[in-house]
């Protein structure tokens, strides 16, 4: 049983704790209390169901954020039978906050990465508590280059509070490191399935999260500002982030509505922390169908498809022009043939 | 910073009267106070000398169509997807009425005016953005804008040079804003894949969803003297690490110094600069025949 439990959650572990002490008490006295236990444990049961059917916004984040959430290592030991880590950007260092290599799955090679979180104090020192610097975001972009290169699909783990907000990653130019790798993962010439394991933290997520197919676990979150950011703008109050949360429209449910993602996973009975290996179970899954449904595609048409899926992303209206104030002059030369814009794909293409 | 007073004493054009002796005594409207160096200036001569102190050079923050003025050739703009309206995707609180405010402040429709018309003669696709709607932050309309300026660019071949100004993501969009670093920037690496011209410009200031998107992904990244460029805001930055941040931090002479832009261009040599590097890039002007 962990000690860790959430606020919310505090009625179903008092609950828990009953049962487990009138199991003892039967247990030391010989008598047999198995009917009074039966009869809590469905309670307990009931008790779950409703509390993690109605999740709030806010508890989401908490579940998310909750330190025994499986880490991003963790999933990949669980997922994939093999996984060789590769470290550093070649340019300046190995930032641990970014952790990737080549693995297998199911006999398929796969490049993956990922950001990383740590279990305890010590390990989060080394990861930075999971927020990368810009070398980690250009070490993955250079085993995705790799991947690129070799051909075999991406996998990439998004679990991120957000980018390092410090003076040396201004320095070494965080903004530019986010905004090369969002433009290159648009057009890299390989598979990308991107699964949102925990926190979707802003540009610091984005930086690893576009891709083909994107997974999202039903308490992960993604969102455009952290909730206490967001109500520190708003009401000069980051204490009020529970609000903000539920403004933000930031869960699994939310996006999915919002077509933002293409599948959620469901997570088992109290979240992921409490059944890691059934979560990484269908996690596996879900990739692997993931790239089988994608591997058919000819590169050229993938990319394509890629671009068209985030060409259509965003909500506006047209005002009507009446057909007098169109500017016809400014149509200029606008027919220009529109000639090959995707990156060379030469040498060992497997597109037909 | 050193002082640079004792430089421009020689050609000082304005009266200054130091701020500790005039405080907020300015009249409104009329006046306007150096953000550097504190002198009192008059708005008229303001406009005239593009938005620059008189007295040290200082960039005052010009509005979308300000900027278009001073930088394009007369009555050379055609405007494009002026027609695109903010919606509230998300029916967050409050954000109508922001937006009507900033309709109603700036007579804009949205943070961004994008379009085409020449600079010295060599045509080229511009965006210009206007922090002081809704602080030119990132929603769809502003994405959808940049975006199709790009896929133009790309299908015409003509350069396009994006000003940026921008406090970052619009967050009362949520995802959908978000999701606007990811389309301009795709839609900017394909314009990169035509072998088309892309200019970005940071002006103050330009930081975070832009500075991490089409902002930082010109093939020339100019900054104007400075600016504020960055990723992380500041007061976020001085939270985690609590620590006073240097001074000098994240403006566009710290950029530069850490490799992070091409070049500083004063805005009195903006125009001919842009002039320059168009030309270099095989324009050829319009009115050449």
């Amino acid at each position: 049983m962990t000690n860790l439990g959430l606020e919310f959650e505090k009625p179903l572990i008092e609950l828990e704790k009953r049962i487990e002490d009138l199991k003892e008490f039967g247990l030391k006295k010989g008598i047999d209390l198995s009917d009074e236990i039966a009869i809590l444990q469905r309670k307990a049961d009931t008790l779950r169901k409703e509390i993690f059917e109605n999740l709030t916004p806010w508890q989401r984040i908490m579940i998310a954020r909750h330190p025994k959430r499986p880490t991003a290592l963790e999933y990949i030991n669980l997922i994939f039978d093999e996984f060789i880590e590769f470290h550093g950007d070649r340019e300046f260092r190995d930032d641990g906050a970014i952790i990737g290599g080549i693995a297998s799955l199911g006999g398929r090679p796969v490049t993956v990465i990922g950001t990383q979180k740590g279990r305890d104090t010590k390990e989060n020192i080394a990861r930075n508590f999971g927020m990368p610097h810009p070398e980690g975001y250009r070490k993955a972009l250079r085993l995705m280059k790799q991947a690129e290169k070799f051909r075999r699909p991406i996998v990439s783990f998004v679990d991120v509070v957000g980018a390092y907000p410090g003076v040396e990653a201004e320095e070494r130019g965080q903004g530019l490191a986010i905004a090369r790798n969002i433009a290159e993962m648009a057009r890299l010439a390989t598979t990308i399935i991107v699964v949102i394991t925990g926190e979707g933290g802003s540009g610091g997520a984005l930086a690893i999260g576009v891709g083909d197919k994107l997974i999202m676990l039903e308490n992960a979150y993604f969102s455009v500002i952290s909730p206490e950011g967001c109500a520190a703008i708003l009401w000069k109050d980051g204490s009020r982030a529970q609000e903000a949360a539920e403004m933000l429209k930031l869960t699994a449910p939310d996006l999915k509505a919002q077509g933002l993602i293409d599948e959620m996973l469901h997570e088992p009975q109290g979240a992921a922390h409490k059944d890691g290996i059934a979560m990484a179970r269908a996690i596996r899954e879900a990739i692997i169908r993931g790239i089988d449904e994608l591997s058919g595609i000819p590169l050229r048409r993938l990319i394509e498809r890629r671009y068209a899926r985030l060409r259509r992303i965003g909500e506006f209206a047209i005002r009507e022009i009446s057909a007098s104030d169109l500017p016809m002059a400014a149509a200029g030369n606008e027919d220009m043939p529109i000639t090959p814009d995707l990156p060379d794909l030469e040498g060992g293409c497997d597109e037909t | 910073m050193p002082n640079l007073k004792g430089i421009f004493q020689g050609k000082q054009k304005f009266v200054t009267v130091k701020a500790g002796t005039v405080r907020e005594e300015a009249p409104e409207g009329l006046w306007t106070k150096c953000g550097q160096c504190g002198g009192i200036l008059y708005k008229k001569e303001l406009t005239s000398n593009l938005g620059l102190c008189g007295d040290c050079g200082f960039h005052f923050r010009l509005s979308a169509r300000e900027r278009m003025a001073i930088t394009l050739d007369e009555d050379s703009f055609v405007e494009y997807d002026e027609e695109l309206l903010t919606v509230d995707p998300l029916g967050f609180p409050g954000y109508d009425i922001k937006v009507e405010a900033a309709k109603q402040a700036t007579g804009l429709d949205e943070a961004i005016i994008t379009g085409k018309g020449s600079i010295d003669g060599y045509p080229v696709l511009a965006g210009f953005m206007d922090f002081s709607f809704v602080g030119a932050s990132m929603g769809s309309v502003v994405g959808e804008k940049v975006t199709r300026l790009f896929e133009r660019a790309a299908r015409q071949r003509v350069p396009v040079i994006v000003f940026c100004a921008s406090g970052g993501a619009r967050m009362q969009e949520g995802m959908f804003s978000l999701m606007q670093m990811a389309k301009t920037a795709a839609a900017c690496a394909k314009l990169s894949g035509t072998r088309t011209l892309y200019i970005s410009v940071l002006t103050n200031p330009t930081t975070a969803g832009v500075f991490a998107s089409f902002g930082s992904l010109g093939d020339i990244i100019i900054a104007e003297p400075g600016a504020l460029v960055g990723f992380t805001g500041q007061r976020v930055i001085e939270e985690t690490i609590r620590q006073k941040l240097p001074p000098g931090f994240q403006t566009s002479e710290f950029a530069l110094e850490h490799g992070l832009i091409d070049m500083i261009v004063d805005r009195r040599n903006m125009r001919k600069t842009l002039g320059s590097l168009l030309s270099l890039h095989g324009g050829r002007r319009e009115d050449a025949g």
